[in-house]
C-alpha cells in the first residue's frame, strides 16, 4: 500500500510544531517571555549564513552521523543507545593520533585521525555485539552502560595521559594543523559535512539497492519470520549492524576533534548521542530525512545556546522540545500503525 | 593489607547509603518489568523526584520533600505511560525521551528556580536515626541501623514487594501479564491496566530514590545529578534476577562497588578517580554476562500488550 507522498514530511513538522509549542508554554509558566526565547532561537539558527553555517550545521554533523548509525541498528532490530560512549570513543581515539602527527601532510594525518575514530567507535559497541551474541545480554542496557565508562575514561584522559603540557586545566593540548579538517572560508563549517552527506548517501544505497539492506529490513521487521523464511543470520547481522553502528558515531567524535574543538574536551558533547535519537526517529529510518532531520535539530541546538546569550533563558529546556517531538513521533506512529491494524484485520 | 574496624564501617555504611537510592528505584522497576514493560524513563523520574525534594524540602521541611519526590516521580512515569502503555508506543523509546524531558525540565526549572549560577543550597535534610539495641550490634549495627529513615523504607519495601509479587491474586496477575498478555487477558485480567499501576508505582519508587539522593545523601540539588543511577537500577534489576532479594543484593554490591574508592583513599592508595566510576559499569556487564545465560526475563518485557 502506497502511502501519499505529503505525509511523510507533514507528519515530523507537525511533531516538530508540538515540541516547540509545549517549550513556549513551559517558557511562560516559567516567567520568561517565548516570543523573546523564541526569537532568539531563531536568530540563532538561522539569523545569518555565518549563523547557520557554524552554529546550525556544524552541530548537524554529528547528529547526522549517530542518527545514521541508530538507523542503521534499528533496521536490522537493535536498539544503539551508546552513541554518546561511541562518540567519546572516536574523540579520544583522535585526539590520541592527532597529536602525534604533526609531521604527516594535512591530508594523510586528518584521514588517519578519522580511520581511527572510525575503528575506535566500532571497538567500543563490539563489546556489547559480543556480548549479545555470546550472553544474550540485551544490548539496549550495555550500550548504554558503556556511556558512562567513556565519559569517565575520557575525564581520564584529559587529566592523565593526554592533559594539555602545562597540565593545569582538564583538556588535552591542540592538535598539529595537520590533523585538522579545512573549513569553509569565512565560517567555521568544516568538511565534515560532506563526509556525513556522503555517508546518508551511502546509507540510501545500501538501503534501497542492496540485498544486504534487503535483508537489514527483513530482519528489522520481524526477525523470527526472516529466520524462518529466508535463513537469514539474524543475529550475526544485528551484531553488524551494531558494529557499523558504532563506526559512525565514532567518526562523528572523530570530526567533532578534527574540524571543531581540535582538542579533547570532558564536554564535547552536549548529549549528540541522546539528540541523534530523536533526529533518527523524527526521519522514521530515512537517510535522507535524516539529513533535514538533522539540520533542523542542528538549528535547536544551535539557537538553544542563543536563547541562553541573548535572552538569559536556560538553554537546557530545549530538551523538553525535543522529548516532546520524540513522544509526538511515537503516537503519531501508534495511532496510525493501530488504524492500519483495523483495516487489514 | 590491614583494615582498621573504622574503615570497615565507614565502608559498610557508605555500601548501604550508596545503594538506598539504587534499592528504592530498581524496586520499583522490578515491579514495572515484571508486568512486562521496561521503563527507561527511571533516570528521569529519579532526576524529577530529587528537585522536587529540593523544592519541597526549602518550602516545608524534609518530610515535605520526601513526598514531594514520589509525587513527582509517579507524575513523570504517568507520561512515560500514557506513550508506552496507552498509546502502545515503543517502550526503549519512550523511555529515552521520558528521560530527555525530565532533563530539561528539572535543568530549566532549577535555573529559574535559584538562577544560572545554581548557588549551593541549605536544605534541611533527613538525619540518621539509629534502631535502639539493632544499632550496636557489631559490624552490621551501624550501617544498617544507624541510616536515615529512608533506607529503613526501601529495606521494608524488599519483603513487601516479595509478599505482593508471589502472595497475592494480584501479584500473580501482574507477573502471568508480563509472561503473556494474551493469556493474561484471556483470564479475565485487566492487563493493561495492571501494568499502568505497575508502572507509575514504579514511577513513585524511582522519585523516593531521587528524593533520598538530595535529602539523604548529597543535601542539594544538581543539573543532572542522578548521573546515571536510573540506568543501574535497570542494570540492577536483571542482576537481581526480577527477584526483589536478588535486587537487594546486586543494590548492596553496587554500593559495595562505589565504597571501594572510600576504602583506597583511607589507605591512602594512588588510584586514578576515574577507574573508581567506571568499575560499577564494568562491574554489571561482566555479571550481566556471566548471570543472564541461565535467567529468564518475563517473557513479554518490551512488548505492547494488545
Amino acid at each position: 500500500m502506497k502511502r501519499p507522498r505529503v505525509v511523510p514530511l507533514l507528519l515530523p513538522l507537525a511533531s516538530l510544531g508540538a515540541g516547540l509549542a509545549v517549550l513556549a508554554v513551559f517558557f511562560s509558566v516559567l516567567g520568561y517571555d517565548p516570543v523573546l526565547a523564541l526569537g532568539a532561537m531563531v536568530r540563532g539558527a538561522f539569523g545569518s549564513w555565518y549563523a547557520f553555517a557554524s552554529g546550525t550545521l556544524v552541530r548537524a554533523i554529528p547528529l547526522m552521523l549517530i542518527a545514521l548509525g541508530f538507523t542503521v541498528g534499528l533496521r536490522a532490530g537493535v536498539l544503539n543507545i551508546g552513541g554518546e560512549g561511541q562518540f567519546y570513543a572516536g574523540a579520544v581515539a583522535a585526539a590520541w593520533i592527532g597529536l602525534k602527527l604533526g609531521a604527516w601532510p594535512g591530508f594523510a594525518a586528518t584521514t588517519a585521525v578519522l580511520a581511527v575514530a572510525v575503528v575506535a567507535g566500532a571497538c567500543w559497541v563490539a563489546v556489547p555485539a559480543w556480548l549479545r551474541l555470546r550472553f544474550g545480554v540485551l544490548e539496549v542496557i550495555s550500550t548504554l552502560l558503556l556511556n558512562f565508562v567513556a565519559e569517565a575514561l575520557v575525564s581520564y584522559m584529559v587529566q592523565g595521559p593526554l592533559q594539555e603540557s602545562q597540565h593545569i586545566y582538564p583538556q588535552s593540548d591542540q592538535l598539529p594543523l595537520a590533523a585538522r579538517m579545512p573549513v569553509f572560508p569565512g565560517t567555521r563549517l568544516h568538511l565534515g559535512i560532506l563526509l556525513a552527506l556522503s555517508c546518508s548517501m551511502i546509507a540510501w544505497y545500501v538501503f534501497r539497492r542492496t540485498m544486504t539492506g534487503f535483508e537489514l529490513r527483513a530482519v528489522g521487521r520481524g526477525p523470527r519470520a526472516a529466520r524462518v523464511t529466508g535463513g537469514l543470520r539474524v543475529q550475526r547481522l544485528g551484531a553488524m549492524a551494531l558494529l557499523v553502528s558504532g563506526a559512525l558515531a565514532g567518526l562523528a567524535g572523530g570530526t567533532e576533534v578534527s574540524g571543531v574543538s581540535y582538542a579533547l574536551y570532558p564536554n564535547l558533547s552536549p548529549g549528540y548521542g541522546f539528540t541523534a535519537i530523536a533526529v533518527a526517529l523524527l526521519a522514521r529510518q530515512s537517510p535522507m530525512g535524516i539529513v533535514l532531520s538533522a539540520i533542523l535539530f542542528g538549528a535547536l541546538e544551535a539557537g538553544a545556546g542563543a536563547m541562553q546569550r541573548d535572552a538569559g533563558v536556560p538553554a537546557v529546556a530545549v530538551y523538553v522540545a525535543e522529548a516532546v517531538t520524540i513522544i509526538a513521533v511515537l503516537l503519531a506512529d501508534a495511532l496510525s500503525s493501530r488504524r492500519r491494524d483495523m483495516v487489514t484485520a | 593489607m590491614m583494615l582498621d574496624a573504622g574503615v570497615v564501617d565507614g565502608f559498610l555504611s557508605a555500601s548501604v547509603r550508596v545503594a538506598t537510592p539504587l534499592l528504592l528505584a530498581a524496586l520499583g522497576e522490578m515491579l514495572a518489568e515484571r508486568g512486562g514493560v521496561i521503563n527507561l524513563g527511571v533516570e528521569g523520574a529519579m532526576l524529577c523526584g530529587a528537585l522536587a525534594a529540593a523544592l519541597g524540602a526549602a518550602s516545608g521541611g524534609a518530610w515535605t520533600g520526601l513526598a514531594a519526590s514520589g509525587v513527582a516521580g509517579l507524575a513523570l512515569a504517568t507520561i512515560f505511560a500514557l506513550a508506552a502503555i496507552g498509546a502502545r508506543a515503543d517502550q526503549i523509546i519512550s523511555g529515552t525521551a521520558t528521560t530527555l524531558l525530565a532533563v530539561g525540565l528539572t535543568g530549566a526549572v532549577y535555573q529559574a528556580v535559584f538562577g544560572s549560577a545554581g548557588a549551593g543550597l541549605s536544605l534541611p535534610t533527613l538525619v540518621p536515626v539509629p534502631i535502639p539495641g539493632l544499632a550496636d550490634v557489631p559490624v552490621i549495627g551501624p550501617s544498617f541501623f544507624n541510616q536515615p529513615v529512608t533506607t529503613y523504607l526501601a529495606l521494608v519495601a524488599v519483603p513487601l514487594c516479595w509478599w505482593f509479587l508471589f502472595r497475592t491474586r494480584t501479584g500473580l496477575a501482574l507477573r502471568a501479564v508480563g509472561e503473556s498478555p494474551e493469556h493474561a487477558r484471556a483470564a479475565g485480567v485487566a492487563a493493561r491496566w495492571l501494568q499502568f499501576a505497575a508502572t507509575v508505582t514504579g514511577g513513585a519508587f524511582a522519585g523516593l530514590a531521587g528524593g533520598t539522593l538530595v535529602l539523604a545523601q548529597v543535601g542539594t540539588f544538581a543539573e543532572r545529578m542522578t548521573a546515571g543511577r536510573g540506568f543501574i537500577a535497570i542494570a540492577i534489576v536483571v542482576l537481581g534476577r526480577w527477584h526483589p532479594v536478588g535486587v537487594l543484593g546486586a543494590a548492596l554490591l553496587f554500593g559495595a562497588a562505589t565504597a571501594l574508592q572510600f576504602v583506597f583513599q583511607a589507605m591512602g592508595l594512588a588510584v586514578p578517580y576515574q577507574l573508581f566510576l567506571m568499575l560499577p559499569y564494568v562491574l554489571t556487564l561482566l555479571l550481566l554476562a556471566g548471570l543472564v545465560g541461565g535467567v529468564k526475563a518475563p517473557a513479554a518485557l518490551g512488548r505492547a500488550a494488545e
